[in-house]
């Protein structure tokens, strides 16, 4: 079969041009086996230098297209456009990289010159064997997962919902709200987080398309992009939801202690009833309480079960189960928040050693006025401190700890000196490295917190002890730190200290990427499209991020993000179809041995085995085409389309051939 | 077990106490320690000073006479085993210096393949020895003798390698496994000032001062230490802390192998415990008895 | 010189950082953000002419004069707190040991008694193969500290009566393979 392959050759303005010949690279291309014509144009990418293409194809003057230019991942999308418009399948084009291979690595003109040569040599005889392929294409079910009920999760789902669509939130505690259900007051603006958190909340909890399922973990996802399948596990609450009304005999009445209810004021803090049967705050949507297994007396030593005499609904019971229910989904959202980190590891800050030393989290909890110190500011022994001591980046821009900046503790350190300059008399002092007020509001916030006295010293606190070498250093907690401005190492006497810790990638993440078929960084978080132009999807098609399990944000930055995902989602939706990769592995049945080795290498999880005909199958939907299984397959039964064998080595053949 | 030894130029001198009291309670522990033929001295911090290179070599030297024996090098002084961890660490992590290095030993005939470890003596007694076997070997009750865990600087920095470098918790479990008690004691890795109470006197002595304060105002009835410079700026400038800061210490610090000795009931002079500057006192002997 | 006076580039030496950055992991240097986690934990840092994170401030802009004859680096004891603590990994002591290494060479020592210290016990170690403290601190004390003599004579006599001062040094037997050794060394050119 002949084929007329044309060349086109691009100037890409001076990037190849610059050090290229193109004259002598349109000579040379002239003179290969197959090519019908060669041209070439400044920026091939641009209206006029497709229309030179199409008209070529149009007018039957080329079957085949060789496009020398850019990296394919720029424009080889643009030009299977011109392909398909032009009336030939997408899949006859080749682009000979010779800007990011060539023009642009390389120093001597003549040598590429040269290279670029084989480059074409080698396109050229790849291409005249190339095989048309079929898009293929896939229904997109409208049902979206949203794993994780924080502000994020919540946000997506509501946006789904309002649009009419169905959506499945599953939360791993017993009550939607996430982090922000734990602070008082956010910052800039210093809005009560609950109250504008909960009206959310209950809409969640009321809006028909969101069904929700609180106290469940992502069981297990299978599937491809339009049609997953996923198993949720609801844990046993041993309260029945439906007979619940929320009433509270049963935490009131309860004598067991999830929170401990004697020892000092740190210890017992807790947002809502300590006892073990209990909701989490007092916002909870749902309003149902739940049994903790670890400190009920019943579970523990089969004894009480006062709860279950108090109810007057008979909503206890404690022989549920956990239960999997199965969904069928079109896209995945991950948004499952951050944790933060353990300070106790940081020996020389004493945190769990010496007393009033605690994390921002605890902090944010003790200044809820929904909390156990009814929003009061106290030391461990119930006194209100005369001073109070804010640390920054404990853990964070650490290479012992974490590299990263966690971003939103400038902000709530300086959060929290206002509220301690509002509820009390303290002193605050503020031991900062680097002040970060990069958004909206925000350096007028540290504006407005420099007007209020309180004492900033920068310099990272090298160590808190409370032995004294004063008398006023008595009983205090002393932070030793280099005020870096002054040049003075200092001795600060405090009562208080509050480390702001780093925000870590939640607990479990890992298990959930690896059942979504998406990565984790190195950092711990899950791992986005790219980093400036795709920050909410993934490599995975039809699985995509939102929040705190990205990297740390702050909310605006949050709602942001999530509503991007909506966006993301409902275009999805709305196409109801797809078009995946083409470019997928096929196996050949008579060939296939059924040794099963492309099953386990399969990094997509896209090879299934069938028992019947003991042979492998490769579900198109996931596959990428890697190629790592036909490479592996010891029958040679796999092909890669558009990258079959015998391309590969005609345009091995293509280079050697070219050599001068 | 044996071990190859590396003793270090002060336990054959201004610490010859801690060499003695090691020989004592070896044998009882069941470890061997088999002292490195023709050693040389690792330099500590003052050859380094001044000179980089002949500094690791020297310390490579060490390295290359042990790695034929092809057991592990033990040492009981925390500088020398700061000075061969460090030189045994870069020497993996740091090519260009290996070359150098394998150029330099080569001239004296010598070869380092990087295939030992280097341990302190604390860590092999308490780890490798044990606990268990420790608490076995003790007869004198020790009960209600509180002892300061003195570990200084160089033991536990900047390799982590057997302990943490702001908490360590070795030597708090050896006096709890001889029967004593461990004072909670927050000053246990600041540093004693080291070379520097020869050249910056008062600066040292002030830093001893606040470890000394400490153990007194925490009731402790000795300290015990593992570093022979640690050992001579607590011990032997005691009377001169006074003296500048018009305090009255009276505590004495001993080595953690004569604390070991004391335990197992061996006798004083054994141990070396006559060479101590701040005798033990009377309400240390009330405990541990005479002898 | 930080006199009062405005710093023109021209009096700065930015060769310096060249020299301190070939060091094993003194690249590190240049990633310091300046937080004085170091100077905070140093237990000298308060006598220091300037605390260790003003001396890599003034590295990373070229005053070479105003570090290596300030008083920071002979007043370091290698105690490693820095080391360990610092957030970007830098190996702040070996740094302070190059600086001294600098300062000794480009002869920046007066009134350092640490370098008569640390001269003599090189000498020592060259000549024996092994340190011989009662050696040493005679030395020291007649080159350096002859105002003090008497306080360290005292302690000398309490370490004597103790036993624990010897008078003899011990010389290795192969005394010959180390000075090969560090012969060598001194060939490839030492920093």
């Amino acid at each position: 079969m002949s084929v007329r392959v044309g060349v086109y050759v691009c100037h890409c303005g001076t990037n190849i041009a610059g050090k290229i010949d193109i004259d002598e690279v349109v000579r040379f291309s002239e003179g290969l086996e197959n090519v019908a014509l060669v041209r070439e144009y400044k920026f091939m990418c641009s209206d006029p230098g497709q229309a030179l293409i199409q008209k070529d194809i149009e007018e039957g003057k080329v079957d085949r297209v060789v496009v020398a230019s850019c990296s394919p991942l720029m424009h080889e999308s643009t030009f299977r456009s011109v392909c398909e418009r032009s009336g030939i399948n997408p899949y006859l084009l080749t682009m000979a990289n010779i800007r990011e291979q060539c023009s642009w690595v390389h120093v001597d003109a003549e040598d590429s010159t040269d290279k670029a040569k084989d480059l074409i040599s080698a396109a050229v005889s790849r291409t005249s064997l190339l095989e048309p392929l079929e898009k293929r294409v896939v229904s997109i079910n409208p049902r979206t997962l949203v794993i994780g009920g924080g502000i994020a999760g919540i946000q997506v789902a509501l946006d789904l919902a309002d649009a009419g669509k169905e959506v499945v939130l599953v939360e791993r505690e017993p009550s939607i709200g996430g982090h922000m259900a734990k602070f008082d007051k956010t910052f800039p603006t210093l809005d009560c987080s609950a109250c504008i958190l909960t009206p959310r909340m209950v809409s969640v909890g009321q809006n028909p398309n969101i069904e929700l399922l609180t106290y469940s973990e992502l069981d297990e996802v299978n599937g491809y992009v339009g049609n997953f399948e996923v198993k949720i596990r609801k844990k046993a609450r041993y309260v029945d939801p439906e007979l619940c009304n929320g009433c509270g005999m049963c935490w009131e009445k309860c004598p067991g202690t999830r929170v401990p209810r004697k020892g000092n004021a740190h210890e017992k803090l807790s947002l809502g009833p300590t006892s073990s049967i209990y909701m989490p705050f007092m916002q909870a949507v749902p309003a149902v309480p739940v049994i903790d297994k670890d400190s009920c007396i019943y579970f523990q030593k089969d004894k009480c079960r006062i709860c279950e005499k108090v109810c007057e609904r008979n909503a206890i019971k404690y022989d549920m189960v956990d239960e999997i229910v199965e969904y069928e989904v079109g896209n995945i959202v991950i948004a499952t928040g951050f944790k933060t980190f353990d300070p106790g590891i940081i020996k020389r800050y004493k945190y769990g050693v010496l007393p009033n030393v605690m994390t921002s989290l605890e902090f944010e909890v003790m200044n809820c006025a929904a909390g156990s110190t009814g929003g009061s500011i106290v030391m461990a022994d119930g006194r209100e401190p005369e001073s109070i001591a804010i640390v920054h980046c404990v853990g964070s821009r650490d290479n012992n700890y974490h590299e990263y900046c966690s971003r939103v503790c400038c902000m709530y350190a300086l959060k929290y000196a206002h509220l301690i300059k509002e509820k009390t008399k303290a002193e605050v002092y503020d031991f900062y490295i680097d002040m970060r007020c990069f958004g909206k509001g925000y350096e007028e916030f540290y504006d407005r917190l420099l007007g209020e006295d309180v004492r900033f010293v920068r310099g990272k606190v090298a160590e808190i002890t409370n032995v004294p070498i004063h008398e006023s250093e008595k009983d205090k907690l002393i932070l030793t730190v280099e005020d870096t401005l002054l040049g003075a190492v200092r001795r600060i006497p405090t009562d208080m200290v509050v480390l702001c810790t780093a925000l870590e990638a939640p607990d479990g993440l890992p298990d959930i990427a690896k059942m979504c078929n998406v990565s984790v960084g190195k950092d711990g978080f899950i791992i986005e499209k790219h980093p400036k132009l795709g920050p909410v999807a993934t490599a995975t098609d039809g699985v995509f991020v939102a929040g705190g399990s990205q990297s740390p944000k702050d909310i605006p930055d949050t709602v942001a993000q999530a509503s991007a995902v909506s966006s993301a989602v409902l275009s999805m939706i709305t196409r109801e179809k797809i078009e995946i990769e083409a470019a997928t592995a096929e196996i050949d049945e008579d060939r296939c041995c059924g040794c099963r080795i492309c099953n386990t290498l399969c990094p997509y999880l896209a090879i299934k085995f069938d028992v019947e005909k003991n042979v492998s199958v490769v579900n198109e939907a996931l596959c990428k085409g890697c190629g790592t299984c036909v490479a592996a397959c010891p029958s040679n039964a796999i092909t890669a389309k558009h990258f079959e064998n015998r391309q590969i080595l005609a345009e091995i053949e293509g280079i050697l051939s070219a050599a001068k | 077990m044996k071990y190859t030894y590396y003793p270090g130029c002060s336990v054959k001198a201004t610490a010859n106490l801690y060499q003695e009291s090691i020989d004592a309670i070896a044998p009882k522990l069941g470890i061997e320690l088999d002292e490195l033929d023709d050693w040389n001295c690792c330099g500590a911090t003052a050859y380094m000073s001044v000179k980089e290179l002949m500094s690791f070599a020297l310390s490579a030297r060490n390295l290359a006479l042990a790695e034929r024996y092809h057991r592990d090098i033990v040492t009981p002084c925390s500088a020398c085993y700061l000075v061969l961890n460090k030189t045994n660490h870069y020497f993996s992590d740091y090519p260009e210096l290996r070359k150098k290095l394998g150029i330099a030993l080569e001239a004296g005939g010598l070869s380092y393949s990087g295939n030992i470890r280097v341990r302190h003596l604390l860590d092999v007694i308490v780890n490798d020895v044990g606990i268990e076997r420790i608490g076995e070997l003790v007869t004198r009750k020790l009960e209600n003798l509180r002892v300061v865990p003195y570990y200084g600087c160089q033991v536990v920095r900047p390799e982590k390698d057997f302990d943490d470098p702001d908490d360590p918790k070795t030597m708090d479990r050896l006096i709890e496994a001889l029967g004593a008690t461990c004072v909670d004691y927050p000053l246990k890795t600041k540093c004693c000032g080291a070379s520097l109470m020869g050249t910056q006197e008062k600066l040292a002595l002030s830093l001893c001062k606040e470890l000394l304060a400490n153990a007194e105002n925490r009731d402790a009835h000795c300290i015990i230490t593992l570093c022979p410079l640690c050992q001579m700026n607590l011990d032997v400038y005691q009377v001169k802390v006074n003296r500048l800061f018009k305090t009255k210490f009276n505590i004495p610090v001993i080595y953690f192998s004569q604390l070991i000795g004391i335990a197992m009931g061996l006798p004083f002079r054994d141990l070396g415990l006559q060479r101590l500057a701040v005798k033990l006192t009377r309400p240390m002997k009330a405990i541990v008895g005479g002898a | 010189m930080l006199a009062k006076q405005v710093v023109t580039e021209s009096s700065l030496n930015l060769d310096f950082l060249d020299e301190i950055y070939s060091l094993p992991g003194g690249n590190e240097i240049k990633k310091c953000i300046q937080c004085g986690t170091c100077s905070g934990s140093c237990p000298f840092g308060q006598v220091m002419d300037h605390a260790p994170r003003k001396i890599f401030s003034l590295i990373r802009a070229g005053f070479r004069d105003e570090v290596l004859s300030s008083n920071t680096i002979w007043l370091c004891s290698s105690c490693y707190t820095c080391a360990v603590r610092c957030p970007k990994e830098i190996k702040i002591t070996d740094v302070m040991y190059a600086l001294k290494r600098l300062a000794v060479k480009e002869g920046i020592t007066r009134g350092k008694k640490a370098v008569v210290l640390s001269k003599n016990f090189v000498n020592l170690v060259n000549k024996y193969g092994r340190n011989h403290e009662t050696e040493l601190m005679t030395r020291y004390i007649l080159q350096a500290e002859k105002l003090n003599a008497f306080s360290f004579v005292t302690q000398g006599w309490k370490l004597f009566s103790r036993g624990r001062l010897p008078f003899m040094p011990h010389k290795i037997k192969n005394i010959d393979q180390l000075r090969k050794i560090l012969k060598k060394v001194d060939e490839l050119g030492d920093i």
